[in-house]
């Protein structure tokens, strides 16, 4: 849907290079900051080495052990080890399950990313239609009805819809799993549910109870900001050209409507991937979330660490492609500046 | 005589509203010839863009035509479906709004607008729709158009914006321009060229022009008749010389006091008493009577219907008998 309203003829200016280069910049700041929080929680929570070593140690196996997880280097050394590795995606072994967190997470990736990815698909496209709808024929009675579902969708919380779906589907009905991700079929190291019927089924209720508060809020946010857009001159001008409606809707008011919706859609974006830890707790899925929840529980400060890089990353790519299609959206950002002088 | 483009006969524009129907324009009628250009002025509120707006079916709900007939060369559009009034739109009306840099779309180029317009109307290709276009930015004076089609309108000046969006209204060779208020935000300097370039553009193509202005000026330079709107009514309307020379309505004549020469030197610029009534409160009679110099009883009670005087048409009951008591 996306694709069709977004022009991508962007012509590659100086000015968009040095924008490009910022926000990388930018997006590799904000990341060695979360690096420094993340590497803070193993000095201040709880003490490594006595996380490693048993009861009987003696203080000189502690010293040893304390130097040769470089401990004893002094800061900047141990922080830029710890972003080095980072960087190479080590990110220790697990206290808990003495396994390398790295392999932990690329385990448990895969659902994540495929419930989050389906959810917000689902927010999008659902919520700009529905947008769109209630927009148009704002007086409608259908609209009316959608509007004041769509209150449910911003005011209760999460996992009460997701009980609710549980109980409607998997209990009373009894059309679709209640819990786990169903079969999966391995394809290299990553594993997915969307290639057998069970793994389907067991997808259908966490996307749509992970997406339901983004679908709302891009729908309210959609139907505003078209509205707005509907009462612009140029609207009324290309009403004036004998423009049809539709095109007028789809064309010229859709495509600025994106700009707005777009930022707020990528913001919601990394939030469906980072906090889906309340839908994966309700429907026990076995994603980064539940593994982010285990972690916590015991003080699993590596899993923890990791986590917590995952979800700035995310969030820093997803900041990085919405400016990014700024440039492709609104050709004023491009910078080829007025030729002719006012 | 000629079949008129435009014939707008008793049109009535209402709003309703909470606190009662809002009156915004009331029973006025007034031809257009082919290729003339018609002026209509006034203050603002007296319901000249309302006017422009009811006959190019764009006028924004809730307001509605509550009365009256709007005919096209002989043909009747008030009452028409919104699909075949779409049509007439851009095709055979075209329309051009105060504020051009806010009239073109920012995200699509002029070309791809111009395109569009072009080809909701003819069956040209997109090779053919593009070169017209190019014709049509080479006709309002834009230089190097075929380089210059495929930029942004951010990338054009304010004159610039406003030719473009004349070749838009113009697209089509629709038979009647409406022009609202064209150049009231644009800078003087450029404000001659355009309103020149408009006159110039229209007798080409021999297309009939309604301009609403509150500029007696780009009155006086351009059209052939004035309309004088005073409170949703005609108070005057006549050929431009008549009408600004020899101004016989009372408000026409504060009207025509109140702008300052270059010749004749003045102390004091005329001024009318008061302010126009708001919709709510449009006196009995004749809308004018309390801030007329002349007013007498029957102003009070009877409205005035437009009364011949010479050329032009004046409604004023100084001239009921259809002499000149006032002059």
């Amino acid at each position: 849907m996306l694709l069709f309203i977004i022009d991508f003829r962007v012509n590659r200016s100086p000015f968009m290079i040095a924008y490009v280069v910022k926000s990388l910049a930018q997006a590799v700041l904000v990341m060695l900051a979360v690096a420094l929080v993340a590497f803070s929680m193993f000095r201040f929570i709880g003490d490594p080495v006595s996380n490693l070593v048993g009861q009987e140690a003696t203080l000189q196996d502690r010293e040893e052990l304390a130097r040769d997880l470089g401990l004893m280097d002094p800061f900047p050394v141990q922080f830029a080890r710890f972003v080095s590795n980072a960087a190479q995606l080590q990110f220790g072994v697990s206290y808990r399950q003495g396994r390398p967190v790295a392999d932990l997470l690329a385990e448990r990736l895969p659902a994540t990313v495929e419930l989050a990815l389906l959810s917000a698909l689902f927010a999008l496209v659902v919520g700009i239609a529905l947008g769109v709808y209630t927009a148009i024929y704002r007086n409608g009675l259908l609209s009316h009805m959608i509007l004041s579902v769509s209150l449910i969708g911003v005011s209760l919380p999460t996992f009460l819809i997701g009980i609710g779906l549980i109980w409607l589907f998997a209990v009373e009905l009894r059309w679709l799993p209640s819990f786990g991700r169903g079969d999966v079929v391995k394809i290299g190291w990553w594993s997915t549910g969307l290639l057998t019927t069970s793994g389907l089924k067991s997808l259908v209720m966490p996307v749509l109870t992970l997406g339901f508060y983004q679908l709302t809020l891009i729908m309210r946010l959609v139907r505003s900001e078209m509205l707005e857009t509907m009462r612009t001159d140029y609207v009324k001008f290309a009403r004036a050209r004998g423009v049809p409606e539709r095109t007028i809707w789809f064309r010229h008011a859709l495509k600025n409507t994106m700009v707005p919706v777009m930022t707020i859609a990528g913001l919601q974006l990394g939030g469906v991937i980072a906090f889906a830890i309340v839908t994966e707790s309700v429907f026990q899925w076995p994603g980064l979330g539940a593994l982010f929840v285990q972690a916590v529980q015991f003080v699993d400060i590596p899993v923890m660490a990791a986590y917590l890089m995952f979800v700035a990353f995310v969030f820093v790519v997803t900041n990085l492609v919405v400016d990014l299609l700024y440039f492709a959206l609104d050709p004023r950002l491009r910078g080829a500046g007025p030729a002719s002088a006012h | 005589m000629t079949t008129p483009v435009l014939s707008v006969r008793d049109l009535v524009v209402q709003f309703p509203t909470r606190r009662g129907t809002l009156t915004a324009v009331d029973r006025i009628s007034f031809d257009i010839a082919p290729g003339e250009v018609v002026g209509v002025v006034g203050e603002s509120g007296a319901g000249k863009s309302m006017t422009g707006a009811a006959v190019i079916g764009l006028l924004e709900p809730p307001g509605r035509i509550a009365g009256g007939e709007i005919w096209l060369k002989g043909e009747r559009i008030d009452n028409l479906a919104p699909e075949a009034m779409r049509q007439i739109r851009g095709k055979r009306i075209g329309m051009v709004f105060q504020d051009p840099l806010t009239s073109l779309n920012p995200l699509y180029t002029v070309g791809e607008q111009l395109m569009e317009t072009i080809q909701t109307h003819t069956r040209l290709t997109s090779a053919q729709a593009r070169a017209r276009a190019i014709d049509l930015l080479t006709e309002v004076g834009i230089p190097a158009p075929d380089k210059r089609i495929d930029a942004y309108p951010h990338q054009f000046s304010g004159g610039m914006r406003q030719r473009v969006v004349l070749a838009l209204a113009l697209c089509a060779e629709p038979e009647l321009v409406i022009a609202d208020e064209p150049t009231t935000a644009l800078d003087v300097s450029v404000q001659a060229q355009i309103i020149t370039l408009l006159k110039n553009l229209c007798k080409e193509h021999g297309t009939a022009v309604m301009l609403i202005t509150h500029d007696m000026g780009v009155i006086a330079e351009t059209a052939d008749r004035v309309a004088v709107m005073y409170a949703g009514r005609i108070a005057e309307i006549g050929p431009v010389q008549d009408v600004i020379k020899r101004a016989r309505h009372p408000y026409t004549e504060g009207l025509m006091g109140s702008i300052p020469s270059l010749d004749a030197t003045a102390d004091r610029l005329v001024q009318i008493p008061g302010s126009m009534p708001r919709l709510t409160a449009i006196p009995q009679g004749c809308a004018f009577n309390p801030r007329c110099p002349k007013v007498f009883a029957r102003c009070l009670t009877e409205r005035p219907e437009p009364m011949p005087v010479g050329a032009t048409e004046v409604a004023c009951w100084l001239y009921a008998d259809g002499a000149e008591k006032a002059a």
